[in-house]
């Protein structure tokens, strides 16, 4: 799942490309557009570079918080079958993690340094991670409603210019389609169940609609620095385009299950574009800069994590050992 | 402690405020290629890389990344420092002249030959 990284396109633009060579960029600007692949070791320019880094150090980092809040239910699921398919979810996310993160590495950090952002809270994973899973029915949504959003970021993004970026996402895009099905099961199982299981399930909905709104981000201005990247073929679509998308795709099956979305603006148009109350930016902002009701705490299990398995990492070391980046 | 609804984080007593040393270089140690075989007598195919401190560990590693669908039968793993590779910059090395149908199937036309010389039209010697 989990997969979406925020790129602040209100940053600077000017100076996005000074100081490259005009002929280089405007062969990589070719090879882009041909649509073939960039590999690590091809020229590109700085801010694709960076740009790159920062997206898939985040979605990796966002499957490893990720599997936080859905993970709390391991111990509680109800029923073993439940246990055992919510275990295997769990274990498909971290090892997108280590898919995203050798993707990064290609680009010259090391995962050492994208774990050492992580911990210390300079590099971000997706906010909605930073709210909690009160019950099962929270677990539920996620599992169905996050991977569907995260999906059609993946999608998008897996037709990017960058090789080993797409190669990691058509992998985890094909784990995906379980999550996908498995977290509608559950919901349709709560939502088709007992009053009190209905009641649980609307909650959570409730609970989860904002973080779900904001999950694409904010609306990105048309800015000379978006449509570079989308130039670049490192953004894909526009987070509104992708909001769109969603609404689109899951709206009706939510209101199929007789669940009411916590939106009274909520409405298709006649030319198919949905109306929706603008989600909170202020609180989205507030959450992502430390300000959400779990942000210590997921950060705390995660050096916790770090700390106390050094020992088992350092006894596993060999002195002959030596670091070399990925080729692919 | 850090408060929790999670009870597996109430259990591991986190402290409020636990910072910790940067992980050193190396920690997450050195990268293995893994290429897998999906059925026996396919080839075997580059598949990724996992980070592990020995060979057994990324066989193990590479098996759970890779292979935990059911879809491996064979995993190899080789340290990433021990390939070589040809460069992109030097992609001019598998460039060659187009006149090469000598050295295509299609380049022979042995039955129109065959047909002619059925037809009695063949070379006189």
């Amino acid at each position: 799942m989990y997969g979406n990284a925020y790129i602040d396109t209100t940053e600077k633009p000017a100076g996005i490309l000074e100081g490259e060579d005009p002929q280089r960029l405007q062969e990589f600007e070719a090879r882009v557009a041909r649509g073939e692949k960039i590999e690590p070791k091809d020229w590109m320019p700085r801010e694709y570079r960076k740009q790159l880094i920062r997206m898939i150090e985040q979605h990796g980092h966002s499957e490893i918080i990720g599997a936080l809040p859905e993970g709390t239910w391991i111990t509680r699921a109800p029923g073993f079958k439940r246990k055992l398919a919510l275990m295997a979810k769990v274990q498909d996310e971290v090892g997108h993690a280590q898919l995203l993160y050798s993707a990064a590495e290609t680009l010259g950090k090391t995962r050492e340094a994208m774990i050492n952002d992580l911990i210390t809270g300079k590099s971000k994973y997706s906010n909605v991670f930073n709210y909690p899973a009160y019950t099962w029915a929270d677990a539920c949504i996620i599992a169905w409603l996050i991977d569907a959003g995260a999906i059609i970021n993946q999608v998008a993004n897996a037709k990017g210019s960058y090789g080993p970026y797409g190669r990691a996402l058509d992998r985890i895009c094909t784990e995906e389609s379980f999550h996908l099905k498995y977290g509608h099961d559950n919901v349709v199982t709560l939502a088709t169940g007992t009053p009190k299981q209905r009641e649980m399930v609307q909650a959570a909905l409730t609970r989860w609609w904002p973080p779900i709104m904001h999950f694409f981000g904010p609306s990105d201005k048309i800015s000379s620095h978006t449509e570079i990247l989308m130039r670049w073929k490192v953004k894909m679509a526009t987070n509104d385009d992708m909001r769109q998308q969603f609404l689109n795709m899951y709206v009706p099956k939510i209101w199929d299950l007789g669940l009411n979305v916590p939106d009274v603006n909520l409405k298709k148009n006649e030319d198919g574009k949905w109306d929706y109350t603008e989600p909170d930016w202020e609180e989205f902002k507030r959450v992502i800069n430390g300000g959400g009701p779990c942000n210590a705490e997921r950060l705390a299990v995660r050096r916790m994590a770090e700390e106390r398995g050094r020992w088992v990492r350092n006894a596993l070391n060999t002195s002959d050992a030596k670091y070399v980046a990925p080729f692919a | 402690m850090i408060k929790s609804l999670d009870p597996r984080v109430i259990r591991a007593a986190i402290e409020d405020s636990n910072p910790i040393e940067p992980l050193k270089e190396m920690d997450q140690w050195e990268t293995y290629e893994v290429f897998h075989q999906k059925k026996r007598g396919d080839q075997h195919m580059h598949v990724g890389i996992v980070h592990a401190p020995n060979t057994e560990m990324a066989l193990l590693f590479g098996k759970e990344q890779f292979g935990r669908r059911g879809i491996s039968v064979n995993i190899w793993v080789v340290k990433t420092r021990d390939v070589f590779t040809t460069d992109y910059e030097d992609s001019d090395i598998f460039e060659t002249i187009p006149e090469k149908q000598y050295r295509e199937a299609g380049g022979y036309k042995v039955m129109d030959k065959i047909n002619k010389f059925k037809k009695g039209l063949g070379p006189k010697d």
